[in-house]
């Protein structure tokens, strides 16, 4: 039987789509910050694009992680409590805590160079 | 934290009872008493002059390990309150009313103080009680439409609430703002210079430990408008210790909490809950009465600790 040659192109390209090099910026990255101390563990944490980032609070006290620009807002974190925000863009994301603005982060999310 | 990090920070505070206006401690029924020695200084209230409360940082809500029972120490201050004798003609609260705006913490405070017998109740609001939403909530229920800063006269002395709290912004301290500056300066041009002044804040109005954020911004702008007159005494809650300076005409004190106490300045990695001995918890935190007597420069104040 005689297969059209049509049909075995788009057999073809879906499976490139499926399982080609196109699906490697959707794959999923996390980071943490600890919140402690009254301060972030990492002051100023770089990631790829598509990063999923997760502050937990350790302190006794509450705090929140809020973006200067306004991209995002947690609420007020209790101790254990969790907040995290995907960065999907590149740029410089410059947050604090409401409660005290002396602690201060940075999250900078750089872009994903060509052929890498 | 060690040992000798705790002896220091015993040391220190014990320094600091000691600066400024000079407190005296004494046991008075087994229980530790500050007050402001000088003649007659205690007996405010018998020279036509009054006594009114301060309290601080009840941060209702609050469940941390510092104070599992934040509302038992809150009530435990209430009991302190209520024992004063004479009663004092009114109660200030300095903040931190919430821990957090906690769902009811303002309601459980409001109707609790409204119990202790005392004519009014002022307010002005700490960071943990705006921080949320801008203090729409706190302006709604303390504020009657204000801004939430406030004076009052009350028998020759004049009460100026000032708000420290609103805005925070990333990397910088809390402060007053230009709106706030100006009606203090209006507020109090007209006022001779013999008169008492009593300003009231959540943060210190002075300098404590600005790398904690212990200080308002421009805290000093507003304190000039004070400087001429001859008796001004500023009392701050925030950092959950007894503090106090005196510069000039001027006397800074700070307050206890009700809920957790927090560590001296600079000693540890920074401010928060700090956790001590249980058996050592209700020995840090207390209230406060002040005492006006006129024709006395300084007010009386008088620290009484829970335990």
């Amino acid at each position: 039987m005689r297969i059209p040659i049509t049909t075995m192109l788009v057999t073809t390209m879906t499976a490139l789509l499926l399982v080609g090099p196109a699906r490697a910026p959707a794959q999923m990255d996390t980071a943490r910050v600890e919140i402690q101390a009254h301060g972030f563990s990492t002051p100023t944490l770089t990631v790829k694009p598509g990063t999923t980032v997760t502050w937990t609070n350790r302190d006794d006290d509450v705090h929140t992680v809020t973006s200067v620009a306004n991209r995002f807002r947690s609420p007020g974190l209790d101790t254990g409590e969790t907040f995290s925000y995907t960065f999907t863009q590149p740029g410089t994301y410059e947050y604090f805590c409401t409660l005290h603005p002396l602690m201060t982060g940075t999250v900078v999310v750089t872009p994903v160079r060509s052929g890498s | 934290m060690s040992e000798r990090d705790g002896m220091e920070r015993r040391d220190f505070l014990s320094c600091m009872a000691w600066t400024g206006g000079g407190l005296l401690w004494s046991l008075a029924g087994g229980v530790p008493r500050a007050r402001l020695f000088g003649p007659g200084a205690a007996e405010a209230a018998e020279d036509g002059g009054f006594r009114f409360a301060q309290i601080s940082d009840t941060h209702i809500g609050f469940k941390g390990g510092a104070n599992p029972d934040a509302l038992g120490t809150f009530r435990a201050a209430l009991t302190r309150i209520e024992a004063m004798n004479p009663k004092p003609a009114f109660v200030i609260h300095t903040g931190d009313i919430s821990h957090a705006q906690k769902a009811g913490a303002f309601d459980t405070v409001k109707e609790a103080l409204a119990g202790v017998g005392v004519e009014r109740v002022f307010y002005v609001p700490g960071e943990n009680d705006v921080f949320a939403d801008g203090g729409a909530e706190y302006l709604s229920r303390f504020a009657a439409g204000g801004r939430g800063w406030q004076s009052f006269d009350y028998r020759g002395v004049h009460f100026v609430g000032l708000v420290n709290v609103f805005g925070f912004k990333a990397g910088k301290l809390g402060s007053l703002g230009a709106e706030q500056l100006g009606w203090l300066e209006r507020d109090v041009a007209a006022l001779p210079g013999s008169t008492p002044i009593v300003v009231y804040a959540h943060v210190p109005l002075w300098a404590v430990y600005p790398q904690w954020g212990w200080v308002t911004d421009d805290g000093a702008q507003a304190l000039g408008y004070l400087r001429r007159f001859g008796s001004v005494t500023v009392l701050n809650g925030h950092i959950h210790q007894i503090m106090q300076k005196v510069e000039g005409h001027v006397t800074f004190h700070t307050a206890r909490s009700t809920a957790f106490p927090q560590p001296a300045p600079g000693a540890g990695p920074g401010p928060g809950p700090m956790t001590v001995p249980v058996g050592e918890l209700r020995g840090m935190l207390g209230v406060r009465e002040v005492r006006y007597a006129p024709g006395r420069e300084r007010l009386a104040v008088v620290d009484t600790a829970l335990a």
